[in-house]
């Protein structure tokens, strides 16, 4: 069972190769992933991210019950600004990573496709009783890239956008616009009624902002060091050891969260961490192969080409003392490496410059 | 639409073999390939003097999203492998069937080509697979 977003045409019109994502029927390119990946990086360039669950939430005990699930902490967020979490199982580990936005009457929850019901469930079964979930049907774009303010204010006279800080959002007519993104670079998420959301795709393309596809997206969120979840990190696997612990909110010491109790125990005391690794010889990392290191050995949990460094990078779970150079198994032979710490790429700059861990 | 020129053999795992003047073998992947993989930025080759036969791994090519094997089409010596891949391994998205080759085979018995696809079969696998 395969599901379309509303921009299904509009992919296909574009010369987008369709693949299937989670159940959803995504473009993966449309032509060249690395044309797509520099013009975000230089430009401005698109996504389709209405595949994504958005779950608005309603009533007096909302943010009760978000703070008693996520382990980031809503309550001091001022109306319309928002946060990433992650959302985690009584054993600390991540059942999904979101964004929350607190909006004039409600919260939105942006969870990921590929954990929709899997997150509806979960809400469902720690409900509180004077709330409620709403999901309507929407169209979610992504423009990212140093011009996409400018290219959506050339599309649409949305007053103070420009002035739009990260994780904020602003609501212009029945559209929500966050200054959040999956690329390292500025740009906004824009969430809106699916007749407009079809229409600004096609005004957007009419300005010049490129259509990017999910392989663009992916090499663009590891060169950020953003991690995929279901590929980085799971339900086995928690924030602390997950290059993610800094989402969690220790503070106030009193909030009992799902998955705190575990968390305490592992605070301070964590065997593994992720990391990212630079490819030093000619080859490609891919998820899945053996780092072996100076204190033991470890995994990638994400490896691609990058495109804006012209070699390979990736992220791994390693032990926790592991540091400097290392090697990978790449089919049996012995590759060079090192660990570094991530993000490899943001704003269109190599952040790497050599900083060893 | 991906373009299968006549003068070539075709494996039904995407490489093509061509029979040269001198009696070697170039190989490469097709058209269909190359575009099947998206933008190649790495080729492992195999090692020069290896004799290997039809339908074993000769090597690895790696676009942004996936690595791939190499099958050799047909047994041979590798004689010969395409320096340029090293440093310009889009050459395969760019002319897959010119300069995009990857290695040459000293083919150890030339009837082996003819246990190979024409390009009017190679095209049925192409369509059954996008379909």
């Amino acid at each position: 069972m395969t599901e379309k977003t509303p921009l299904y045409d509009s992919h296909l019109a574009a010369g987008g190769r369709m693949v299937d994502f989670a159940g959803w029927i995504m473009p993966v390119n449309y032509g060249s992933q690395i044309e797509e990946h520099t013009a975000v990086r230089s430009d401005a360039g698109m996504f389709d991210v209405s595949h994504m669950t958005i779950i608005d939430i309603q009533g007096p005990d909302a943010e009760d019950f978000l703070r008693s699930t996520i382990a980031n902490d809503v309550a001091p967020l001022l109306v319309n600004q928002a946060l990433y979490s992650a959302l985690l199982n009584e054993q600390g580990g991540i059942l999904d990573d979101l964004i929350v936005y607190r909006l004039e009457n409600s919260f939105r929850c942006v969870v990921n496709a590929s954990t929709r019901q899997k997150v509806l469930d979960w809400f469902g079964v720690h409900a509180y009783t004077n709330m409620t979930f709403a999901h309507k049907p929407q169209i979610m774009i992504a423009v990212q890239g140093p011009k996409a303010i400018q290219r959506l204010s050339e599309v649409a006279d949305i007053p103070q956008l420009s002035q739009l800080k990260p994780f904020y959002a602003l609501a212009f007519g029945d559209w929500l616009i966050g200054r959040t993104g999956y690329t390292g670079e500025d740009g906004v998420e824009v969430m809106l009624p699916v007749e407009q959301g079809i229409e600004l795709w096609q005004q957007l393309r009419d300005v010049g902002v490129a259509p990017a596809g999910l392989g663009a997206r992916d090499t663009l969120r590891l060169e950020a060091g953003l991690n995929l979840y279901g590929q980085d990190m799971d339900e086995t696997t928690s924030p602390l050891v997950s290059n993610i612990g800094w989402t969690v909110a220790w503070n106030p010491p009193g909030r009992d969260f799902i998955g705190r109790s575990a968390l305490e125990v592992q605070r301070g005391n964590v065997g593994e961490k992720l990391v990212g690794l630079v490819l030093e010889d000619k080859g490609i990392l891919r998820h899945d192969q053996k780092v072996i290191t100076n204190a033991g050995d470890g995994i990638i949990t994400s490896g691609t080409y990058s495109p804006s460094l012209e070699y390979s990078i990736g992220l791994a779970r390693v032990p926790a003392a592991a540091s400097g150079d290392c090697q990978v198994d790449i089919r049996g032979k012995m590759k060079n490496a090192r660990l570094v710490k991530p993000p490899f790429v943001r704003k269109g700059k190599d952040l790497l410059a050599k900083k060893l861990i | 639409m991906s373009e299968i020129p006549n003068e070539m053999k075709y494996a039904a795992t995407h490489e093509w073999a061509r029979l040269e003047e001198d009696g070697t073998v170039t190989v490469g992947i097709s058209d269909h390939a190359q575009q099947a993989l998206g933008d190649v930025v790495f080729v492992e080759m195999p090692e020069l003097g290896l004799t290997i036969s039809e339908g074993e791994e000769a090597g690895v090519v790696e676009s942004v999203k996936a690595a791939s094997d190499i099958y050799s089409p047909i047994r041979g010596e590798v004689i010969e492998v395409n320096p340029k891949l090293d440093d310009a391994p889009e050459t395969v998205n760019e002319d897959p069937y010119g300069e995009g080759w990857f290695f040459k085979l000293q083919p150890q018995d030339l009837a082996d080509l003819d246990e190979l696809l024409d390009a009017e079969a190679y095209a049925e696998v192409c369509d059954a697979e996008d379909h």
